[in-house]
């Protein structure tokens, strides 16, 4: 089994971490599940955002239905990571879609649990003033 | 602190989430979150999810966000201060509640509100080594929690390589080393050496009368 990570999410997808070093391969919907990009016939998109795919990015990475994450994110310059087994790989943000959401001024969503497990995101609270703090118990 | 202001708001549409940074889980937080006996929403987040999404680097760290889920002033120190003048920190803390009453009884038309070119103008940009050290973190904390806690560590400190600024990153990796170690002599070397390089622990918020107190 592999460790699939994100910014937000985590899933286990069946894989050995040996063949994990050629390549990282998921189906499109897991990518889209894990990291909210998906591919398109435009490029890799979430939102209104597209990061466009080269001919040969596309062949080198896309197989039908199949993609390879890892070997993908690193091509585009996005952050990627594994651990020294290669089972547990982290597909991050690229700095770029961070600026871009923040300059748009739309409060990034997320969804997280109170200490009862029960799950809150910023945006049941549309309509209110929104106040968010942080803090820490170190 | 919140839950006073929360209860004090709530009726005139506001509401208070506090998120708490943790990478060690609801265990580290339970107490603290019991004993303020919270009604609004106190969330955990023990991926630091929260501190990618809104560039932050320290706690407490606030954002204010209108009815419509539109940023009303990004990341800042909400009136606290790394300083001994008992005094002084009540007095930032007494005029950032009040702007924060302000806001909520006037809108837009606050002044401590930011129209939305002030708004971007004080984005922290998010750079670069900030995106990969949030790769880093969160790879090292969830090897951490899966148990390779060596192998996790080495990524935190990359983390905190290549986000120097973010204090969050370094006291949560000082706390997994170990539970008090986040505020232990490391912490105030760092300080210090920060003071000295004239980067404030705690930057002052930029709203009319903070820089009175």
């Amino acid at each position: 089994m592999l460790l699939l990570v994100s910014a937000a999410r985590q899933v286990e997808i069946p894989g050995d971490a040996r063949e994990a070093q050629r390549g990282v391969w998921i189906d499109r919907e897991t990518l889209r599940e894990l990291t909210g990009w998906s591919l398109r016939p435009e490029g890799l998109c979430r939102g209104d955002a597209c990061v466009p795919l080269s001919r040969n990015l596309a062949k080198r990475f896309v197989d039908g239905d199949r993609v390879d994450a890892a070997g993908l994110w690193h091509a585009l310059g996005r952050p990627v990571l594994h651990d020294d087994a290669c089972e547990t790989w982290m597909l991050g943000e690229a700095a770029e879609d961070r600026e871009r959401q923040l300059q748009s001024l739309e409060a990034p969503d997320f969804t997280l649990p109170d200490l009862a497990g029960r799950m809150h995101s910023l945006s049941d609270y549309r309509g209110s003033k929104v106040l968010l703090a942080t803090w820490a118990s170190w | 602190m919140w839950q006073r202001l929360y209860e004090e708001l709530k009726d005139d549409g506001f509401v208070v989430i506090t998120v708490a940074m943790d990478s060690r889980g609801t265990h580290a937080v339970r107490r603290p979150i019991r004993r303020a006996h919270p009604t609004h929403p106190s969330l955990i987040d023990t991926h630091h999810l929260v501190a990618e999404l809104y560039n932050m680097v320290n706690v407490p760290q606030v954002v204010w966000i209108d009815e419509e889920g539109r940023i009303v002033r990004p990341t800042e120190v909400s009136g606290a201060a790394l300083t001994l003048n008992l005094a002084r920190m009540r007095r930032l803390k007494r005029l950032y509640l009040d702007a924060i009453r302000d806001w909520v009884r006037n809108g837009r038309a606050s002044v401590y509100a930011f129209d939305e070119q002030e708004a971007r103008a004080h984005l922290p940009p998010f750079t670069d080594d900030i995106a990969w050290a949030h790769a880093n973190f969160h790879l090292g904390r969830t090897l951490w929690q899966a148990g390779k806690r060596e192998e996790g560590g080495r990524f935190l400190k990359r983390a905190v390589e290549l986000n120097p600024d973010s204090w969050n990153f370094f006291r949560q990796m000082k706390n997994l080393e170990h539970v008090l170690a986040s505020g232990g002599p490391d912490f105030f070397r760092r300080t210090r050496r920060f003071r000295y390089e004239g980067r404030p622990y705690y930057a002052l918020p930029d709203m009319p009368g903070m820089k009175d107190v």
